[in-house]
């Protein structure tokens, strides 16, 4: 009997990863030569002013972008387009408005070959756990804002993915409705084994959720920074550690 | 709706109170039943008693607008002689015929063309050219190809009704929002998958739009077409009736067309409630 260590899954290695738009005829770099190794069920928060290039950097790991340079390794193998270890929420929630919360939750199972009943039956438990059973027959035009992003973050989860990359998931929704999801995110990444992949620019929703932040430089020279945030959870926004993390965050981009 | 529910108990508590009492209970109930109606209805109902009396005051010729228990009676008469019912069948079965190829071919066709942009982008002129050409127009070439026949007839039908559900269907699969099929694909869903999932319960809206203004040009057509070399149809009716001054029947034959009208929209209206469910407000 050998004891094979543990094959931890959901790493993710990016490696002199490039790319530029055309603006005007002209290119216009927006990632250039990033690296970054993302560690096994680590949330990472992404920060930066807009067109530094973030949601182009969770694009490309999505495969829903093509680098020009570079490559994303996850779990050792380079990406090609989408991938069912990969699941992505986007800032808009994007439910089929035909479908009920509980078919739209199993969209993503059905797609994948899982038995309608099958994908029913394991749909419910995640409307569940993003605390809408009682909405499970609804109409997404039935929904709050807040809601149709829960629906779109079961929907994602349900489908059990190694890496979650969220695109500025609450970017949307009002200050109230935020905090209260970004608890509930904190609580649903504890109990799922996930590698996350935050893009936001809510410098206290990264310091609240990641265990670490990457900051995007604005000009195309710059180096991008990593912060770790070492605290324990649930995370208290008025501690002191929290607060120096944030006027550390707000020192680099020059707004302190 | 509300009172409707909140009163039954009312009157059931009320049972043993004066008749007067239940009629004071009953008047909202009528009211908030007729109220609706008569918003609705209540230009429609005054310009027929405006018809009515107008006629049989003698303030309009009545030999040229009959007064409507005339035109009813002419119409009964035609019906149960078996004289229209004829006439009716030929039609339904003209724009029927027409109305079901158009559809056949515009529903593929279009969600075919919407989805392939370089087929959509050589096609289009071809077909906003022959949009912008009136199919009554053109009957007579069809005519000439096809001779004075059902076939010609039902083509012109055909040929106009055809391009409503066409376009429209069109629109509606380039309009499916690029964010939703993005979605679909990050979940594994290939072509025929987002086609099947999003594309086309996105479309259908449109393309209901499409089939309702298709329905009401084909029997549009249909009268053109009736009126035109045939000696059958409610179109040939209208004009035959005229010709022989039957002004009675006349008015039938017309009065048969706007409620067939009204019939397909109501057919197609039902339809689209039940399949576009998430697209209403709640009931």
């Amino acid at each position: 009997m050998s004891f094979a260590p543990e094959i931890r899954r959901g790493e993710v290695t990016i490696r002199h990863l490039s790319k530029s738009f055309t603006l005007n005829g002209r290119p216009l770099p927006v990632l250039k030569d990033v690296n970054l190794h993302i560690r096994s069920g680590e949330s990472l928060a992404i920060v930066g002013a807009s067109g530094s290039g973030k949601t182009t950097l969770l694009r490309v790991m999505a495969g829903l972008d093509e680098a020009d340079a570079g490559e994303v390794l996850i779990d050792g193998k380079a990406v090609r387009g989408v991938g069912a270890e990969r699941a992505v929420i986007f800032q808009e929630p994007r439910l089929l408005p035909w479908l009920t919360v509980i078919d739209n939750v199993a969209f993503g199972l059905e797609t994948r070959g899982v038995s309608r009943e099958e994908a029913k039956t394991r749909a419910r438990r995640y409307v569940q756990l993003v605390g809408l059973q009682q909405f499970e027959n609804a109409y997404p035009r039935q929904l709050s804002g807040g809601m149709a992003q829960r629906v779109g973050i079961a929907r994602a989860l349900v489908v059990q993915p190694e890496i979650l990359l969220l695109d500025e998931p609450l970017g949307a929704l009002d200050a109230m409705t935020k905090i209260s999801m970004q608890q509930e995110l904190a609580r649903i990444w504890r109990d799922e084994d996930v590698t996350t992949v935050l893009v936001t620019h809510d410098l206290e929703e990264a310091i609240y959720l990641a265990d670490r932040i990457l900051i995007l430089p604005r000009e195309k020279g710059g180096e991008p920074r990593l912060i770790e945030i070492d605290m324990p959870r649930p995370r208290d926004r008025s501690a002191r550690e929290f607060v120096r993390h944030r006027e550390e965050l707000l020192n680099l981009f020059g707004l302190h | 709706m509300t009172l409707e529910n909140v009163n039954p108990p009312l009157t059931t508590n009320f049972r043993l109170a004066s008749a007067g009492r239940t009629g004071v209970t009953m008047a909202p109930r009528l009211r908030a039943l007729i109220g609706p109606l008569l918003s609705r209805y209540g230009l429609v109902l005054s310009f027929l008693v405006l018809w009515q009396v107008s006629s049989s005051q003698g303030w309009v010729n009545p030999a040229v607008f009959p007064s409507l228990d005339v035109i009813l009676a002419a119409l009964w008469d035609g019906i149960a002689s078996g004289a229209l019912l004829d006439d009716i069948a030929i039609s339904l079965q003209r724009s029927g015929i027409a109305f079901a190829s158009a559809v056949a071919i515009g529903i593929p066709l279009g969600l075919f063309m919407g989805q392939v942009k370089a087929i959509e982008q050589a096609l289009d002129p071809l077909l906003q050219f022959f949009r912008q050409t009136s199919a009554l127009a053109l009957y007579p070439v069809f005519i000439l190809l096809l001779g004075l026949g059902e076939t010609s007839k039902v083509f012109v039908i055909f040929w106009a009704t055809l391009f409503p559900t066409l376009l429209s269907t069109i629109g509606g699969v380039k309009e499916v929002d690029t964010k939703l099929i993005e979605m679909a694909r990050t979940y594994g869903a290939g072509r025929l998958t987002t086609f099947r999932r999003v594309v086309l319960p996105a479309s259908v809206p449109a393309i209901f739009v499409g089939l309702r203004l298709s329905a009401t040009t084909a029997l549009l057509l249909l009268i053109a077409a009736e009126m035109i070399g045939a000696n059958k149809g409610i179109g040939f009716q209208v004009m035959n009736a005229q010709y022989n001054f039957q002004i009675p029947l006349m008015f039938a034959a017309i009065l048969l067309l706007a409620l067939l009208g009204l019939a397909a929209n109501a057919v197609l209206v039902l339809l689209q409630r039940r399949l576009c469910r998430w697209s209403q407000p709640s009931p």
